[in-house]
């Protein structure tokens, strides 16, 4: 998971800072040395320089006072995010969300969805969510558990939806996730293929795709595979 | 901890490019007189040290008693013991520090050497910490590294808390995060929101990506920390999954079919682990044949390792001046001989040379290193109390709010199954919720604002409890 440390954008001189955040400020390029201690904190921060051995015996003093506690759970800020995500789910009905390691795990997760329309009607799908300590910079993992015919979910349960990769923003949450999974099952796309049979099929000839998820979701063969009953 | 793409052949003559004029590489014999080493290696030292000046910090005391200070009192924590980890225990050594010691859980690979300098061939295999700490101690007299062979979270908390400065050599966004999240969590603030120097655990952080390179200043409370500036790091390459199945057009696109969509395919229920060179070998084999199959060049081992760990070559020369520039901080910390970088360096060597320093300001609001807002609260009052309490805060005025504290959710408003699951503490004394400590952190999210402006989020609160045991102490003396 290595990732890199250096943002591209500031680093090339034609791009301005500007275009980064209204918050970040200019520096001329000058030493470091020579930065003005108007400006901003700098003045503040140079107050650091640092009695560092005088505030040894005090550093100490709050080491051994925190003698005692339990051991401190870090919580990363991709879990704080999750925590504000996961308090605000807004689910339609035919969604619902489950914690199975508990209500203290909020980083993996089950989501159940009951399509109310479309081809996969009646059926019952679980896709398991992984997140990372550094969502939302991260997108979540997220897996269909259950085996599903269909054009852009394959047999191992990797889905093709864009906003779980190529699109992930930090400003989307986890509810805008759930209604993309819910609408793959009302409009399956044969465009954006994963499971190519399924996918063909759909395009030349949706009355037999119909009945193919309609045998895969009742339990039984299509083609060569076997699909667990989910109604 | 870096981890490189081997036999790149735009890179391998990177070597040359800078020559290391420490005496480390040009092989010194050992000294016979240590004192006259000892005068001839602080020598420059001194002169930054000893001597007062115009562009020093206000405590800046000058003299021996300083260097001597440094020696003894200082203890540094180098994290990553790679490409800038290596650079970074020599440049400290060397410039006076003593007391190091180094976290890196990786072993040497073959492919580290060419950068890695402090490993041999004879090396591969070993704990990197533990060979780079015995090869500095070596060669520069004096220095005392401690080494730790393990992941940064096996370490307790206490153990961070015990370095004066904290200085990073790392390649992934998660460490930083982590590191930043452990250093920032000793910062507390007075009853006037103001940092309290002595809870402050300086960061100074390095990072090298082929050409460029970064460093920065990390004074808790006072400079950014990483996550209020998170956005800097752009987001990480993801290819359409349906792409990969379809439509492959490049090599990647090849490596990313074999590893996504192949491996679990053929290995039902294993993972891939990346750090395991059969698992990459299969990867590379599979991507090999697809690569052939669609008439796709370019699939080789190291691209492989490339595209699946997501790395690009480490240049030595970055490094080094990299971490050059951190070492350089990290003594201006220490000693206040200078003023610190203010607060982010970039440099850039793709074409010619090119430096800047940018003044990234803090996120006030930073869920990790911000003040939160300070409330203070009765023994007695229940959690139903504290979320009404939050209602009415006049910062606050947050409706519907859900509270969690270290990892633990007291309650959720929202979903169904886990408000039903944390309803049952509502009843509860916040006090007893969070385990009796006079003074914690906890998080709130909710909605906020009036009329229009309504808008959910989420607030750090440090929660201080009245009356009880060791809150006599000044930082919380004085009320909201
Ligand atoms: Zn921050």
């Amino acid at each position: 998971m290595a990732r890199s440390p250096i943002p591209p954008e500031i680093l090339s001189p034609s791009v301005s800072i500007r275009t980064l955040s209204p918050k970040s400020q200019i520096s001329p390029l000058i030493s470091p040395l020579l930065l003005s201690p108007l400006r901003g904190f700098s003045s503040n921060s140079e107050g650091i320089m640092i009695k560092l051995f005088k505030v040894k015996e005090k550093q100490r003093e709050l080491a051994e006072n925190s003698n005692g506690k339990p051991p401190v759970k870090k919580q990363s800020a991709g879990e704080l995010r999750l925590h504000k995500d996961i308090s605000e789910l807004n689910l339609p009905k035919t969604c619902s969300i489950s914690f199975p390691n508990g209500k203290d795990d909020l980083m993996n997760f089950e989501v159940t969805i009951r399509p109310d329309d479309g081809y996969y009607l009646g059926g019952t799908f679980t896709f398991t969510f992984q997140i990372s300590s550094i969502y939302p910079h991260e997108a979540p993992k997220v897996k269909c558990k259950t085996k599903v015919y269909h054009p852009n979910i394959d047999l191992d349960g990797n889905v093709c939806l864009n906003i779980l990769r190529e699109d992930w923003k930090p400003v989307l949450n986890i509810n805008t996730i759930i209604y993309g999974l819910y609408h793959l099952f009302t409009e399956p796309n044969h465009e954006d293929p994963l499971n190519r049979e399924a996918a063909a099929v759909l395009r030349d000839n949706p009355k037999m795709f119909e009945s193919n998820v309609r045998r895969a979701m009742a339990g039984g063969y299509v083609g060569q595979t076997f699909f667990t009953r989910c109604i | 901890m870096r981890r490189h793409i081997p036999q790149l052949p735009q890179f391998v003559g990177c070597r040359s490019l800078v020559s290391h004029t420490v005496p480390l590489r040009s092989g010194v014999s050992p000294m016979a007189d240590a004192t006259a080493q000892q005068s001839s290696r602080s020598r420059d030292l001194d002169k930054l040290l000893l001597r007062p000046g115009h562009l020093v910090g206000p405590a800046f005391e000058p003299g021996a008693e300083l260097r001597d200070d440094l020696q003894k009192y200082v203890r540094i924590l180098v994290v990553g013991a790679g490409g800038l980890g290596c650079e970074l225990l020599k440049d400290l050594a060397l410039s006076g520090f003593r007391n190091l010691e180094v976290i890196d859980m990786d072993r040497i690979e073959v492919s580290n050497l060419n950068r890695q300098f402090l490993f041999r061939l004879e090396d591969v295999g070993k704990p990197k910490a533990e060979v780079a700490a015995k090869r500095v101690m070596e060669r520069v007299s004096g220095v005392n590294i401690v080494p730790h062979f393990c992941r940064i979270e096996d370490k307790e908390l206490e153990f961070y808390s015990e370095f004066s400065i904290i200085v990073l050599g790392l390649d992934s966004i998660e460490a930083r995060s982590y590191i930043n999240a452990v250093a920032c969590g000793f910062l507390e603030y007075d009853s006037n929101d103001n940092p309290q120097e002595q809870t402050m655990k300086p960061m100074v952080d390095g990072g090298t990506e082929g050409f460029k390179g970064h460093a920065r200043v990390i004074l808790p409370g006072m400079t950014p920390c990483f996550e209020c500036t998170i956005w800097l790091f752009p987001p990480q390459v993801k290819f359409p999954l349906c792409t990969l199945a379809e439509t492959p057009r490049t090599a990647a696109h090849c490596i990313e079919y074999a590893h996504l969509i192949k491996w679990d395919e053929v290995h039902s229920g294993k993972s891939f682990d990346p750090d395991n060179p059969e698992h990459m070998q299969w990867v590379y084999l599979e991507a090999a044949k697809r690569a052939e199959l669609f008439g796709i060049p370019g699939v080789t081992y190291s691209l492989t390792q490339g595209v699946v760990k997501n790395i690009i070559p480490a240049i030595a020369s970055t490094n080094a001046i990299i971490s050059a520039a951190c070492a350089l901080e990290t003594l201006k910390i220490a000693s206040g001989c200078s003023k610190t970088l203010s607060n982010y360096l970039t440099y850039n060597g793709v074409e010619g040379l090119h430096t800047k320093v940018t003044e990234f300001v803090k996120d006030k609001d930073c869920l990790v290193c911000g003040p939160g807002i300070l409330i203070e609260l009765d023994t007695s009052v229940t959690l139903k109390m504290f979320i009404d309490l939050v209602e009415d805060h006049p910062k606050l005025l947050m409706s519907g709010a859900s509270v969690t504290h270290r990892g633990k959710n007291l309650y959720m408003q929202a979903p169904p199954v886990l408000e039903e699951m944390t309803r049952s503490n509502l009843s509860l004394p916040l006090f007893e919720l969070m385990d009796k400590f006079p003074k914690g952190i906890v998080h709130v999210t909710g909605t906020a604002g009036k009329g229009d402006k309504r808008q959910s989020c989420l607030r750090k609160l440090r929660v201080a409890f009245k009356g009880v045991d060791g809150i006599t102490d000044t930082d919380m003396a004085g009320g909201a």
